[in-house]
């Protein structure tokens, strides 16, 4: 079965751009623009990776993640989290908040690819 | 009687007068001073204002001027009964000051004036020099009386050599008397004592001699009364200038007589000997009175034509054979004598040695204050001064011929003493009282007093020539001594008093109101008049003291003798819990001492020899100014000190603000770098992709050329974000070329409009102008502000969210600027937002992003900044709405 | 030490204690009038010698003034040993 990955980022280029990586790989990816229903809609979706960009209109990547963890329905589901701000600060701040891979912009597509294939495979 | 049995009874009352001083003494020593200090002592201490003059030329006076001699005890009375007006407020400020003389009195209320202590000493030895020859002439007369055996007779043989043994001896009981020690408050138990019982001799005998003549002579009081009506004096009249004149000369003499004030004021001037003494003093005063008109009245009867009527006193007991009342009243009217001159001349030493030779010796020796034996010098010049003073007074006696009458005599001496008394009444209700205005007063009254009365009552030709009295000094009438300023006709000695007064009061008035006093005049000035508001009335402190307690010590002994130092110094010890030490030097103690030392030798001096142990060496009363100088010095630089620690305290602030200034820049610049960074990592991220998936190929066409777009897109992006940065940058620092040129307005926002139609070309905006207004000329730069227009107008196309989008461009010219509006019919910006929107990055939604970073209206407000003009936005338009104001004409800037 | 400001109302004793101030105050004012009054009636109408009775006047007017202040004495002393306020 197709694994199913929830991406939410508010860049249509770079959200293009992992889709296709994804879909290449045989991904079937769901793309969300803001972090406002994507607590519910991970609920919902039961997806088994969730990429997420820190910096999103509406909510911060952050409080996404907050909110899934938060969820017991959706607190195992692994997060990929991804900023273009790329300080230290960010990235503690991310892990407390649960996140299970840091990747800052811009990335290499096998990077992602790895990452994401690891995270799918725990 | 034998005229050497008369001598013996005279040194027999002397030595039995000398014994009881003596044992008042012994008592005072051993601090047993009990009813020494009553207030029955006090009052018969006061007695000493019946001198000579009241026991033999009261008698004269009535025989020659009928009632008027009465004058002379009514001024006293007033000034007695109103005691609480005038005296209760003297005697209080003499003990808190601890006054030792009059002189140092006023010395003391003007700043501590050597000066002024200087004045008042020379008018009362000069105006004492009439009084005691009054005394010398008195008992010379008396002398004569009982050595001549014959009433008539009464003129001796060799006059002017008994005066000279009286003033001799006289001196040496002063001396004797007077200056055994040195009190630390010039008090004189023993002479106290031995003025009481010649009080007591003086009014036994003078009412002995009375009740002789009412009832002896006279028959009772009835027939005495008819005696008198009938008498020649019945015929006298009053003179109202003169009864008014005298009663006030009289009392003001009371008040400002050197002996009346040491006795008044420094023996024991206490507020309930004062009560007591407001009427008991009255009361003698009239006892003393009350048979003098009786005993003038049968002398006129009994004694032959030609008689003196001032020995009516001794001549009508003896002409009766009353020896031993006649001994009697020789002993009352010795014991007048007596008594006047030994406290006036010990009052005056006091003054001469403490205004003038203990000033003109430390000045001369101003390290005498420590190595000399002060006390010794002081105890010399007081026995240099007696004498002096007794040889003015005899010098006196010769040259007035000594034949005046008593009281004549008397009156001159009271109205020069009576020059004090607007300077001393001044002094203590008046704290605008300045030292130049007393010393102008004091010396116009004194001079005046001297030219008028004083000098012509030595006898036309002794002092003044003939001439003078005739023409005026240089023949200028209007200065005649006894006529002066043309006012002839007068009484003499009314003519002295009111001339002498009215001129030392008007000096002392204006030249007071036109100076200035100095610090140490105004406070004692203040400590003066306001006694009773405080009675810790320090008039200098000693704040820096720097006194070694031995130093003082030794000091001290010199002055009050070395028991009395010890014990001074043993109980200050105590207070401060050293007992067994020396006390420490500390402020108070070094004023209280300097009080203290001041009861001995007055406090000018007393203050300049503190002066020098505590470290300063200049004498006198510029020693005071420098010690206010210093304080106000001290005060300034501790304001000084206060003004630099409130600069470190703004400076400490400037500090603090400066720092938190730059942690917040640094927050906001790590903000913009991270912001920046975001900015420029989303597109590279995009174009990183998807090169990396076009150089995997295998891709269908269609799909290379939608990502190479996207790459294209994305790169164009980040160039125009740095182009934005690097202007902002640019504009920021102010190094911005600015082009500067006429431009029409119109024009330029047509320029704005036709470029920004390429931002979403897809709407169609309506365009509200009003031509003609826009068709003015500015001077600017062009380009700047078409590219704010531009940005303004691109935003509405971006984010107006109306269904039928308009614009509305509106221009105004004002005051030399103009204003360009922009309004939109959209939603506009929420309230919240609309502080922030000028900030860097600060995107507001995402939504309808068309490659903008947020950094468009950052770059608008910087190029209005340096166009000299602003922006701003409108709220309440009913849409989004900016406003640019620019200058009509921009200058080049000056840097 | 600062001047209290003077109350309003007195108690008894302390307003009788400054009528007595006041009258310490009038009474050389009295005895002044009363001692300068002979001028008004010298030298008389009266041809006929008054001399003694001029002098009774005076010393009747004496021993008034002695007896009035002997009264006021006490008070006063007592007075200024106590409180030094003055009332002005």
């Amino acid at each position: 079965m197709a694994r199913r990955v929830l991406l939410i980022e508010d860049e249509p280029n770079i959200a293009e751009a992992i889709w296709f990586i994804l879909n290449r790989d045989g991904c079937q990816v769901a793309t969300l623009a803001d972090g406002l229903g994507a607590a519910e809609a991970v609920r919902a979706d039961r997806p088994d990776l969730v990429i997420v960009d820190l910096m999103l209109p509406g909510c911060s990547g952050l409080d996404v993640v907050k909110a899934i963890r938060a969820d017991p329905a959706t607190e195992a589901v692994p997060v990929l989290m991804l900023t273009a701000k790329g300080q230290g600060r960010d990235r503690e701040a991310a892990e407390q908040a649960g996140v299970d891979r840091f990747m800052t912009k811009p990335f290499s597509n096998a990077d992602m690819l790895a990452s994401v294939r690891a995270l799918l495979a725990r | 009687m034998p005229f050497d049995l008369l001598v013996l009874s005279c040194l027999a009352y002397v030595a039995f007068l000398f014994a009881v001083a003596f044992v008042a003494e012994r008592r005072a020593s051993m601090g047993r001073i009990g009813w020494l200090r009553s207030p029955l002592i006090y009052t018969l201490s006061l007695s000493i204002y019946c001198t000579a003059w009241t026991f033999y030329g009261a008698v004269g006076y009535a025989a020659r001027s009928g009632l008027e001699f009465v004058t002379i005890y009514l001024g006293p009375t007033l000034v007695f009964v109103g005691w609480w007006l005038l005296l209760r407020k003297l005697v209080v400020i003499g003990r808190q000051q601890r006054v030792t003389s009059i002189a140092d009195l006023i010395s003391s209320r003007f700043g501590k004036s050597n000066l002024l202590g200087v004045v008042v000493t020379v008018i009362a030895v000069v105006a004492a020099t009439p009084y005691i020859a009054l005394q010398l002439q008195s008992v010379t007369l008396s002398f004569g009386v009982f050595a001549s055996e014959t009433p008539e007779g009464w003129a001796l043989p060799d006059r002017d050599s008994t005066a000279i043994w009286v003033a001799g001896g006289l001196a040496l009981f002063t001396i004797l008397f007077g200056t055994r020690n040195l009190d630390a408050k010039e008090q004189h138990h023993g002479v106290v004592l031995a003025i009481a019982v010649e009080a007591v001799v003086k009014l036994a005998a003078l009412l002995a001699v009375g009740i002789f003549v009412v009832w002896g002579l006279a028959g009772g009081p009835g027939e005495m009364m008819a005696r008198i009506d009938a008498s020649a004096i019945a015929d006298w009249e009053l003179m109202p200038g003169r009864w008014a004149g005298l009663i006030f000369v009289a009392g003001a003499a009371v008040i400002c007589l050197p002996r009346m004030f040491q006795v008044m004021i420094v023996e024991d001037g206490e507020e309930r000997h004062m009560a007591r003494a407001s009427w008991a003093f009255p009361l003698y005063l009239m006892l003393m009175s009350l048979f003098i008109v009786p005993i003038a009245v049968m002398g006129l009867e009994r004694m032959p034509e030609g008689s003196n009527p001032d020995m009516f006193m001794l001549t009508l007991p003896l002409a009766e054979g009353q020896g031993a009342l006649a001994m009697l009243a020789f002993l009352g009217g010795f014991s007048s004598a007596t008594s006047m001159v030994i406290v006036e001349s010990i009052a005056l030493a006091t003054m001469v040695s403490n205004h003038v030779v203990m000033p003109i010796w430390l000045r001369l020796r101003p390290k005498a204050a420590m190595s000399g034996d002060v006390r010794r010098i002081v105890i010399l010049s007081r026995r240099l001064a007696i004498v002096a003073v007794l040889t003015l007074g005899y010098l006196y006696y010769r040259l007035s011929g000594g034949s005046t009458a008593l009281a004549s005599i008397g009156l001159i001496a009271f109205v020069g003493v009576a020059q004090v008394l607007p300077v001393l009444v001044g002094g203590l209700y008046w704290r605008g009282a300045t030292r130049a205005g007393a010393v102008v007063g004091l010396v116009t009254g004194f001079v005046v007093w001297a030219y008028t009365l004083y000098l012509p009552s030595l006898g036309p030709g002794a002092a003044l020539s003939v001439a003078v009295f005739e023409q005026g000094p240089a023949g200028i009438g209007w200065l005649r001594p006894q006529a002066l300023f043309g006012v002839e006709g007068m009484d003499p000695l009314l003519h002295a008093l009111i001339w002498s007064l009215a001129l030392n009061t008007a000096g002392f008035c204006v030249v007071s109101l036109f100076t200035f006093p100095g610090p140490v005049e105004r406070m004692q000035g203040a400590a003066f008049v306001n006694v009773f508001d405080t009675e810790t009335a320090g008039p200098q402190g000693w704040a820096r003291g720097r006194a070694e307690p031995e130093a003082l010590l030794v000091m001290t002994q010199r002055i009050l003798g070395k028991e009395a130092a010890l014990a001074v110094f043993a109980a200050e010890a105590r207070a401060q819990g050293k007992e067994g030490y020396l006390p420490d030097a500390t402020p108070d103690f070094v004023a209280g001492l300097e009080r203290r030392l001041a009861g001995s030798v007055g406090a000018a001096t007393a203050h300049a020899m503190i002066s020098q142990i505590v470290g300063r060496a200049t004498v006198s009363v510029e020693d005071l100014m420098a010690v206010a100088n210093e304080t106000a010095q001290i005060m300034e630089y501790s304001a000084e000190l206060e003004s630099q620690r409130e600069e470190l305290t703004r400076t400490a602030r400037q500090l603090r603000e400066a720092n938190e200034k730059l942690t917040q820049l640094s927050v906001q610049k790590d903000a913009f770098l991270s912001q920046i960074s975001h900015e420029l990592r989303t597109p590279m991220t995009s174009i990183r992709a998807f090169s990396e998936i076009l150089t995997e190929g295998d891709l269908p066409p269609e799909m290379v050329a939608h990502y190479g777009r996207i790459i294209h897109d994305e790169a164009i992006r980040l160039t125009r974000l740095l182009d934005d940065l690097l202007d902002l940058s640019v504009l920021e620092n102010g190094s911005v070329q600015l082009n500067l040129g006429l431009a029409n307005l119109q024009q330029l926002i047509d320029r704005a409009l036709a470029a920004a139609s390429h931002t979403r070309p897809e709407r169609i905006f309506i365009i509200h102008r009003d031509l003609p207004s826009e068709n003015l000329f500015v001077r600017t730069d062009a380009d700047r502000l078409v590219q704010v227009f531009i940005n303004l107008i691109s935003n509405a196309r971006k984010y107006c969210d109306a269904a039928a989008p308009e614009l509305k461009i509106t221009v105004r010219q004002r005051a030399g600027r103009v204003s360009v509006d922009f309004a939109d019919n959209g939603s506009g910006i929420p309230k919240e937002s609309q502080a922030i929107i000028f900030e860097k990055f600060a995107r507001l939604t995402d939504q309808t992003r068309a490659g903008g970073a947020g950094l468009g209206l950052a770059i608008c407000r910087e190029v209005m900044a340096n166009l000299g003009g602003t922006i701003g936005y409108l709220p309440g338009q009913g849409g989004a709405a900016f406003r640019v104001t620019l200058p009509l004409r921009l200058e080049q800037k000056a840097a | 030490m600062k001047r209290t400001r003077a109350p309003l109302f007195l108690k008894r004793g302390s307003y009788r204690k400054r009528r007595l101030r006041d009258g310490a105050r009038m009474l050389p004012v009295l005895g002044l009038f009363l001692f300068l009054l002979p001028i008004l009636w010298s030298p008389g109408e009266t041809a006929e010698a008054d001399t003694a009775t001029d002098g009774l006047y005076l010393f009747a007017v004496w021993i008034v003034l002695v007896l009035v202040a002997a009264l006021m004495a006490p008070g006063l002393a007592e007075d200024s040993a106590g409180d030094e306020g003055e009332e002005r």
